[in-house]
């Protein structure tokens, strides 16, 4: 598929020994996109990468970069360049020869070298490093020397595994909308890997979700969260509600279904066909969900909302916002429900086995298969 | 040492004094103090062992030997016999010539085992290191015997090279000759620039070469620019390890070198032997010392410029 792509994965799959870690992969990247493999550990997005920087070759299948086979390629050759997990900063030599290791084959001049090892050292806000070494330097300053280094020859291809995984917190966020301003900047190609599903979200124009070696979807952060197209998806990303249901009626955009014990529901089909009689499983973020300790009043229990009555279960404060767990009958996993915080916390322990209504909008509700 | 010792590990259960609340606060507080500490019993036998006996050498090295007296004068009568004695001077650098070949040798027969050891050998690294120690088990007299047994005059490499047709005579130039010294003594020190450079490489981080590999680098840069200054540590501690040792060997030269492979360790033997001239045989040992001492200056000063690539 996608044969014209800048990146162009046909069918390809790899196999250590009896192990598959990549399992006939198809999809392609464009040019100048922030590229995501999102998934969870050992499902083969650093073998998937590898590959494309050509440290692993395919058992089976082709990549293409730029409209060139890469299968006699070794990785000195090929025009990316990686940024790896453990940064890689050679401990022998400075910052300013790490950044420039790759200019060797360029023959320049020391003035044309320091100068274009000065532009790297600006770009990523480290003037005045150049002549210290990597064990003089934090864990962020080693991430960045490592993207310099990565991107002075201007590669096609940036590839990044797992780069921010060994900062912390708060230098992680700063260190992520760097990184996509300085994409943004040079205007390369970066695919990008990691099992952190909100870095996935803030960063990517587009992110694969994988799972044992295989894709489920590729999708923009918003559709991928708003529209998941199956119930692993669904879990993977964020956090779900899951109902089984059964659709009953379907007319201009929406879906009646009943969900057993929780009567009717109403639900938007987001232009998926469904037909009447299906099984489906009807599914809802828990920031979708509104809770209330008081019972809709008649005239709100119309038009595209759900209601339903259920017993607060478990409450969890985190500051700005609030975990409630809700028993609704004859459901056996209580349902999640993440409130904001915008007044003082109306619910807190003491509000346990109390009596509460959730409701929800039609528009709230993603169908999916069952399968 | 005892003391610190007993405090140091001892359990808080002991009644304490208050030398021993102090020396433990000190211990605790102070990183130098336990580093000297932990360094003590070391540095007692240097101190008795090594350098007493060092010292005690420059003294002697000043004095003079009148027939059977030792005169304790002050002089440097026997640095300018150094001076003075051509012979001397190309014994000596005759000696530092034979140690740096024997050293390159050593290093260059040790380091591509030691590679193969660290990257290619995945199970059982260490029967192998061992299984490469094992011909050294025996006597180094014996293993210098042997290379006398092959390179000799009716040797094996002289009896069967005739057997064989390829020469008429034997061989003259294999025995008694500095290039047997340095063969033997190579032959005799490699096992042991093995495991330095052996060390060094394995500790080599492997994502470096492919972040080498990945910036475009072929096999032969990514060891000059990588491998080599990573394993540089090793590959000085291998090259003093056996330069140092075999710059005052004489058994070796003795057995194999004749009078062509002489070398200094020879001429100091016989001042404190046959000659009886003890003196001048401090005096050239304290010269020796800092030859050494100024060829691993320059070794090291340059080795330093091939780790960080300032070349
Ligand atoms: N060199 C190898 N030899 C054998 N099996 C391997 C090798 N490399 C990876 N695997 C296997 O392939 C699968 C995928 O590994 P991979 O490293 O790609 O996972 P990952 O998605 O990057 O995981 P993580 O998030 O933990 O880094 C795993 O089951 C792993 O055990
Ligand atoms: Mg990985």
């Amino acid at each position: 598929m996608n044969a014209n792509a800048f990146i162009a994965i046909d069918d390809v799959s790899k196999d250590f020994g009896t192990v598959r870690a990549v399992d006939r992969v198809a999809f392609g990247i464009a040019r100048g996109e922030f590229f995501s493999l999102l998934g969870p550990s050992g499902c083969g997005k650093t073998t998937l990468l590898r590959m494309l920087a050509g440290f692993e070759f395919p058992t089976e299948g082709e990549i293409y970069i730029d409209g060139q086979a890469m299968a006699s390629e070794p990785p000195e050759n090929r025009p990316v360049n990686m940024v790896f997990q453990s940064y890689a900063i050679f401990p022998h030599l400075t910052v300013r020869k790490n950044i420039g290791y790759s200019l060797r084959r360029d023959r320049l001049s020391r003035v044309e070298f320091d100068r274009k090892v000065g532009r790297m050292l600006e770009l990523i806000k480290l003037p005045g490093y150049e002549e210290r070494k990597s064990h003089e330097l934090s864990g962020g300053e080693r991430q960045r020397v490592a993207l310099a280094r990565a991107l002075i020859r201007r590669p096609k291809v940036l590839l990044l595994d797992e780069p921010l995984g060994a900062l912390d917190k708060q230098l992680r966020e700063q260190m992520q909308l760097e990184l996509r301003d300085l994409q943004r900047e040079v205007g390369i190609t970066f695919v990008f890997v990691t099992h952190d599903q909100e870095e996935a979200l803030t960063m990517s124009d587009r992110i694969a979700v994988m799972s044992k070696g295989r894709y489920l979807q590729i999708d923009t952060p918003t559709q991928l969260y708003e529209a998941p197209r199956s119930r692993e998806v669904a879990a993977f990303i964020g956090s779900m509600n899951f109902f089984d249901a059964r659709v009953e009626e379907v007319a201009d955009g929406h879906a009646r279904v009943a969900a057993g014990p929780l009567g009717h529901l109403r639900a938007a089909t987001r232009a998926k066909r469904f037909s009447v009689g299906e099984t489906v499983l009807a599914a809802v973020r828990p920031e979708k969900i509104t809770i209330s300790s008081r019972p809709p009043a008649p005239s709100d229990a119309s038009g595209g909302t759900n209601f339903v009555k259920g017993v607060l279960d478990a409450t969890a404060y985190l500051g700005d916002r609030s975990h409630h767990y809700i028993r609704l009958p004859g459901v056996d996993k209580p349902v999640a429900v993440s409130a904001q915080n915008l007044n003082p916390a109306e619910f807190d322990v003491e509000s346990r086995k109390r009596d509460v209504w959730l409701n929800w909008s039609s528009e709230a509700v993603v169908l999916l298969r069952a399968t | 040492m005892s003391e610190p010792t007993a405090v140091s590990t001892g359990s808080g259960v002991a009644p304490m004094g208050t030398p021993l609340r102090w020396w433990r606060r000190l211990i605790l507080r102070n990183e130098a103090v336990r580093g000297y500490t932990l360094l003590s019993p070391t540095l007692f036998l240097m101190t008795l062992a090594l350098g007493a006996p060092v010292f005690f050498l420059f003294l002697v090295s000043f004095f003079t030997q009148d027939l059977l007296e030792i005169s304790t004068d002050f002089s440097l009568e026997n640095y300018m016999s150094f001076l003075g004695k051509e012979n001397y001077q190309k014994l000596l650098w005759r000696s530092l010539k034979v140690s740096g070949f024997v050293t390159v040798l050593s290093v260059v027969l040790a380091y591509p085992m030691a590679y193969f050891i660290a990257f290619r050998v995945r199970k059982n690294k260490f029967a192998w290191l061992i299984l490469i120690t094992v011909p050294f088990w025996t006597s180094y007299l014996l293993r210098v015997f042997a290379w006398k047994i092959v390179l000799g005059h009716n040797g094996v490499i002289n009896s069967g090279l005739t057997e064989l047709g390829f020469i008429e005579e034997p061989l003259t130039f294999l025995l008694y000759n500095p290039f047997a010294v340095v063969l033997t003594l190579a032959h005799a020190w490699a096992a042991f620039a093995i495991m330095p450079i052996y060390v060094s490489l394995e500790k080599i981080d492997r994502s470096l070469l492919e972040a080498a590999r990945d910036l475009g680098d072929g096999p032969a840069m990514r060891f000059w620019r990588v491998t080599l200054p990573l394993s540089m540590a090793g590959v000085v501690a291998a090259s003093l390890l056996v330069f140092i040792p075999t710059v005052g060997d004489f058994v070796t030269p003795t057995m194999v070198g004749g009078p062509k492979g002489t070398l200094i360790g020879n001429l100091i033997q016989i001042q404190f032997g046959k000659a009886n001239n003890w003196p001048l045989g401090a005096a050239l040992s304290v010269i020796s010392l800092i030859a050494i001492t100024a060829v691993v200056c320059a070794f090291l000063w340059f080795t330093k410029r091939v780790r960080t690539q300032e070349l």
